[in-house]
């Protein structure tokens, strides 16, 4: 696993035909992609706690979008470099995903707050499922409004070229997405064994005193 | 239909409750007029009507949210809440009632908000009064769920707004394109996509927000 | 301030490895923490073992001679 991603590391920056401001991109995207799939695991999750009752859900749901919002506020902040570098602001309205993940990043942190804020157990572990769903719901209908809202926000249309990806840029680009998804992957079992622990080690603790 | 019966009969209690005690509608009268007028000041000579349309959002939302933070509080104080629950009926039959009934003084403020803004402001077309409609549906739709998580939380008042607000933010968008764009028609229907979407989600949900 | 493309590239992995390097010690705090909290209940359970076993020690004799 850490080989996978010091080699994504050392050959994503391989090539930069198209000016070194490219190999954000390879960074970028995959934390993006990630978070989205962060957030629809923790989704999935949630519906399985809904539907089976299952409570070891609760917390691989909460893990998950834990983890979704982490690579969230990164995209946000990648992002954020990124349009520096191309087109010299540190944040445009202009960008759909930025916006949208602006959204997101809003949305989720208020799952956090609703989440904290409730008596743990099985009401609280079912309303943030249900925030959790609607959360999924809210990505495409978000990504709608935000696509619709471009034309009287910005009436002249922000035209970026489609990057015409070579072989070698492509291998690099699903190179880097799945050295991410794997590092995700990894931090979601170690944050969740960790919660585990701890849960386990309270238990055990009221059964030791 | 026994179900909708059910559903008539909560959105009665709750219109009747709110005509004795009186302590939501006025309360929501009074503020969205006085945004009205704050918003005058707030708004440079010259800035034309669309900067109008979009504080009118504003002050719409943020109407609901003082309606949807009173929404569950008849039933906190007296526990009524339980006891709906325990009832042999459907639950989401509860939250098709306070949706129904948050629904009705929402557009109960709006229609002396409208015309105030109408008078004080800009016009509004047919699209713009469609979109508010649709607009006050599904905030009423997704705010009455979410006002019975809030209620359920130690920090009810805090976090209304901090659930609801980025859930309506398509809602915003949608309204105030169907009041300022030309093609309102694709905003109205964005509109009644989420509507549709949120709605039925919420139908589905509300049952396991509140059981024990 | 200005900032050459370089820079920015730079910026934007270094960003992504602080992160994960802050989560990793966040991590490891929380591993030294369930350390320690595993070692206290290894001692009260040791405690209660040696208590229970000289306790239990007479009764085990009696049981015997019966």
């Amino acid at each position: 696993m850490g080989l996978a991603l010091i080699l994504a590391l050392i050959v994503a920056p391989e090539d930069a035909d198209q000016g070194i401001s490219q190999r954000i991109f390879y960074i970028h995207v995959p934390i993006a992609l990630t978070a989205y799939f962060c957030f629809g695991l923790g989704a999935w999750k949630a519906l399985l706690l809904l539907w089976r009752g299952d409570e070891r859900n609760d917390l691989e749901s909460y893990v998950a979008i834990h983890q979704g919002t982490i690579f969230g506020a990164l995209t946000l902040i990648t992002g954020s470099i990124w349009a520096r570098a191309s087109w010299g602001v540190w944040w445009t309205w202009s960008s759909n995903q930025l916006v949208l993940f602006l959204v997101l990043f809003l949305f989720y942190c208020a799952y956090f707050m609703l989440r904290f804020s409730l008596e743990e157990g099985a009401r609280r572990a079912r309303s943030s499922a249900v925030y959790a769903l609607f959360g999924v719901v809210l990505i495409p209908i978000s990504f709608l409004a935000i696509r619709l809202a471009d034309d009287f926000i910005h009436p002249t249309v922000f035209v970026r070229e489609g990057p015409q990806m070579t072989g070698t840029m492509f291998a690099t680009f699903c190179l880097s997405w799945a050295a991410v998804t794997l590092l995700a992957y990894v931090l979601y079992r170690v944050e969740l064994a960790g919660k585990r622990l701890d849960a386990d080690l309270r238990e055990l603790r009221e059964v030791l005193q | 239909m026994i179900y909708f019966a059910d559903v008539a009969a909560l959105t009665r209690k709750d219109l009747r409750v709110e005509l004795r005690a009186r302590d939501t509608l006025p309360a929501m009268l009074l503020f969205v007029l006085s945004t009205l007028v704050v918003f005058h000041f707030a708004l440079p000579e010259g800035t034309g009507d669309d900067a109008a349309y979009g504080l009118l959002w504003v002050a719409i939302v943020f109407t609901a949210l003082l309606g949807l933070a009173r929404a569950w509080v008849p039933e906190q104080e007296h526990g009524v809440l339980d006891g709906l629950v325990l009832a042999p009926s459907d639950r989401s039959a509860i939250w098709l009632g306070k949706t129904l009934a948050t629904l009705a003084f929402l557009v109960a403020a709006q229609v002396v908000a409208l015309p105030a803004f109408v008078l004080f402001f800009a016009p509004l077309d047919a699209t713009a009064l469609a979109g508010v409609l649709l607009a006050d549906i599904g905030i009423c739709a997704v705010g009455s769920l979410m006002a019975a998580m809030a209620a359920a939380s130690r920090s009810r008042e805090v976090l209304l707004p901090l659930l609801v607000l980025p859930l309506a933010i398509p809602l915003i968008v949608g309204g105030v394109g169907a009041a300022i764009s030309p093609e309102g028609g694709r905003y109205l229907l964005l509109l009644a996509l989420y509507d549709g979407a949120f709605a039925v989600l919420s139908w589905a949900s509300f049952e396991y927000v509140v059981t024990e | 301030m200005s900032w050459s493309q370089a820079e920015l590239v730079a910026a934007a992995y270094g960003v992504v490895f602080v992160f994960v390097l802050v989560y990793v010690a966040i991590i490891a705090a929380k591993l030294v923490r369930l350390q320690r909290e595993t070692a206290e209940l290894l001692e009260v359970a040791r405690g209660r073992e040696a208590v229970v076993r000289s306790t239990a020690a007479p009764v085990g004799e009696v049981s015997e001679g019966v």
